[in-house]
């Protein structure tokens, strides 16, 4: 939001558009020749796979039936819609969200707090805190399925859990595994982006605070976190429309989305892949496309006043 | 000869076959390969292109392709449930003619009517499986003929023990409903893979749910696959088990007196007065109708499939015959001590659901019926049915 009002304001400053010179011209030809063939790849990889994804939903298409095909318009999403599947996998996706994205942001801010403030060894803190989140999502839930297998991980051993509660034969439990995954894998990345934001806040303004005999606590949520507000929330954004989206915990941990794990990915790739209906598919993938953009719209105007507020207190 | 070596996928020479199907980590389809490519003499070429194990991938593998028409398949390891709708959408050859003659020449009858429909013979089988009970005879009595699943849940909770099955929400749960809905004398899907849902379904819900809700089920049942299930036999948490014959090779690896130990019967029944009806997997062979080398991938598919080929699959795969003849070879005899009650099952099989939406109906009935100890067998045969309706009209389930 901030870089746009920004061009906004650079592209209005040239007096008039009658005035550019030849060169001018020159280069601004120049300039679109140059960023054409990265336009155009991205076109072709981003753009043409939405428009191509929505023009399935709105046909009857299935691979194993070709002869079926025929354009219905908006029966695949008034089907999708009304089934009691996609809500409960709504929700299901949307529980996973809230509370991982939850504590990811507790302990984010912790970890950051911990690697802003590390004195001695800074590199490798960082570094270690980081090794999570540079393992591959797969092999990580491999790592949690195996621990929490009910035959042979090595949880299903430990005291406390009783061989007919084992967490990855319920729902509950299995959500909680999932979480727990998608927290240890994602609150690095959290953590990285709110150290960037702590990096900002200014030590006089803490000094001036602590002579005023503001206790550590009180500095942290009047100063560090209001200034850290953007940072929070572009955090929050990235890691909302990730969560959202959640496929490789679920497909690894509770194949399929057994259980009632399914998210609304791993619907459509049921829905797609398995039964290859890719019409109805590709409706689901639409409606998704549309839930992130809601959640996007949400954080960037939340994002949007957040940064006038601070612009109109610094004036 | 080299060259086409090589390739092992993309077409490859102009001899070349590619044949797609699951890693058989026996290495028995190796040895198959290996003979047919040396009996050919040069005139074809077969490469052996492995397929993950997981049943679901290979369909989700093989069916992308051919949706797409990829030329580079000529010969398709097809699992039993795939060949109505491989053949729906057209793509694969039927087999007609002399080439039909050899394709159902003394094949049991549960394995050939997988590869049938709509009056036609779409692939030639090639190996079989279905699943016996196999019990401990240090710790249990020897099953009655008329063996129950409510007597053996009964039993296994009066000794204490527990009956090892597959819950988990997969093809293997669909296995294991299907015959139990069979074995109560119900189906599905009609021969005109239309919904036929009754109360049978209801009997089926009714031990899924005694046993779960049972101290007889084993920990974990409901994410327990095949694998799962013999581990837990073998570890002795369980005196029970109902599973495919790899089990049995395996147990000689415990030790000797544990195999020694180890019984087998047929499939338990559902109702007491009507004999079981166990499931049915295994592999059959088709052409795909974008290969360009039809003819030489059907003479390499009759070399894949004969006799002498599903023997060594017997023995070194642990995976059935189709051709009755093989039942009766000394390899055979040897690697299967239970070898007729084996072929025995495999006739009075249930062949699962033939449709072209096959994985729809299946995943309808994955979901219905899981998970174990909460399925409510009031209201199943609603929920099925509505399911099932759904999954046919391509709806979302």
């Amino acid at each position: 939001m901030e870089a746009a009002s920004t061009t906004e304001t650079r592209t209005a400053t040239p007096p008039a558009k009658k005035g550019i010179t030849d060169r001018a011209k020159a280069e601004r030809k120049l300039a679109w020749m140059l960023c054409a063939p990265a336009v155009i790849a991205m076109l072709l990889v981003t753009g043409w796979p939405i428009l191509y994804a929505l023009y399935l939903s709105f046909q009857r298409f299935d691979l194993r039936f070709p002869d079926q095909k025929e354009f219905v318009g908006l029966s695949n999403y008034s089907d999708v819609l009304t089934s009691s599947t996609w809500w409960s996998d709504v929700w299901t996706t949307l529980i996973i969200t809230v509370v991982s994205v939850s504590i990811e942001l507790v302990l984010g801010m912790l970890i950051a707090l911990v690697m802003h403030r590390a004195i001695f060894g800074r590199g490798p803190v960082r570094a270690a805190i980081l090794i999570p989140y540079g393992i591959i999502t797969v092999v990580a839930a491999f790592a949690w399925k195996y621990a929490f297998d009910p035959t042979s991980g090595f949880v299903a051993g430990l005291p406390l859990i009783s061989d007919t509660a084992q967490p990855l034969n319920t729902k509950a439990g299995s959500l909680l595994v999932i979480i727990l995954a998608e927290v240890w894998k994602t609150t690095p990345f959290m953590a990285l982006l709110l150290l960037a934001g702590l990096a900002l806040v200014p030590d006089e303004l803490h000094e001036a605070a602590k002579v005023d005999g503001a206790s550590t606590l009180q500095r942290f949520f009047r100063i560090t976190i209001p200034l850290m507000k953007p940072a929070i929330l572009v955090a929050l954004l990235f890691r909302t429309l990730d969560a959202f989206r959640i496929f490789d915990n679920i497909y690894i941990i509770q194949p399929g989305g057994a259980l009632g794990t399914e998210s609304v990915s791993i619907l459509g790739y049921n829905v797609t892949i398995n039964r290859v209906n890719v019409g109805l598919g590709s409706a689901v993938s639409i409606l998704i496309f549309i839930c992130v953009i809601l959640i996007a719209i949400f954080f960037v105007k939340a994002l949007g006043t957040s940064t006038a507020q601070q612009r109109g207190e610094e004036a | 000869m080299l060259s086409a070596c090589g390739s092992s996928e993309g077409g490859g020479g102009a001899r070349s076959i590619n044949w797609y199907v699951f890693n058989e980590p026996g290495g028995s389809y190796d040895a198959a390969v290996a003979d047919c490519n040396k009996q050919a003499g040069g005139k074809y070429h077969i490469n052996y292109v492995k397929l993950p194990t997981d049943a679901n991938q290979q369909r989700e593998l093989i069916v992308r392709r051919l949706a797409a028409k990829d030329d580079s398949i000529d010969l398709i390891g097809m699992d039993v449930i795939w060949t109505a709708e491989l053949a729906q959408a057209g793509w694969i050859e039927p087999w007609e003619g002399e080439r039909k003659a050899v394709a159902e020449k003394d094949k049991l009858s549960g394995p050939l009517k997988t590869v049938q429909y709509k009056g036609k013979t779409w692939a030639i089988p090639f190996t079989s499986n279905t699943q016996l009970l196999w019990y401990r005879k240090d710790k249990v009595d020897k099953p009655p003929a008329d063996f129950t699943w409510d007597e053996m849940i009964d039993d296994a909770v009066s000794k204490n023990t527990a009956v090892e099955v597959q819950a988990r929400q997969y093809e293997g749960l669909t296995v294991w409903i299907n015959s139990l809905i069979a074995g109560a004398g119900g189906q599905i899907v009609d021969q005109n893979a239309d919904v036929k849902v009754d109360d049978s379904a209801k009997k089926a819900a009714e031990i899924e749910s005694k046993l779960a809700n049972s101290k007889a089920a084993p920990p974990g049942m409901s994410t327990n696959a095949e694998d799962q299930a013999r581990q837990g036999f073998e570890s002795g948490r369980s005196d029970y088990q109902v599973n495919y014959p790899f089990v049995y090779p395996s147990a000689a690896m415990v030790g000797k007196d544990f195999q020694k130990n180890m019984g087998w019967a047929r499939f338990p029944r559902t109702e007491k007065d009507r004999p079981s009806r166990p499931p049915l997997g295994g592999i059959n062979i088709g052409v795909s109708h974008y290969s360009k080398k039809r003819d030489l991938a059907f003479d390499a598919a009759e070399c894949l499939a004969q006799p002498k080929h599903q023997a060594i699959a017997a023995e070194k795969g642990g995976l059935p015959p189709t051709t009755q003849s093989v039942y009766d070879t000394p390899t055979v005899k040897k690697a299967y001590p239970f070898a007729d009650v084996l072929r025995a099952s495999i006739e009075a099989a249930a062949p699962r659901p033939v449709t072209p939406a096959y994985s729809d109906i299946s995943l309808a009935i994955q979901k219905t019926f899981s998970p174990p100890d909460g399925v409510d067998p009031s209201n199943i045969v609603s929920k099925l049915r509505d399911r099932m309706d759904k999954a046919a009209e391509g709806k979302i389930f």
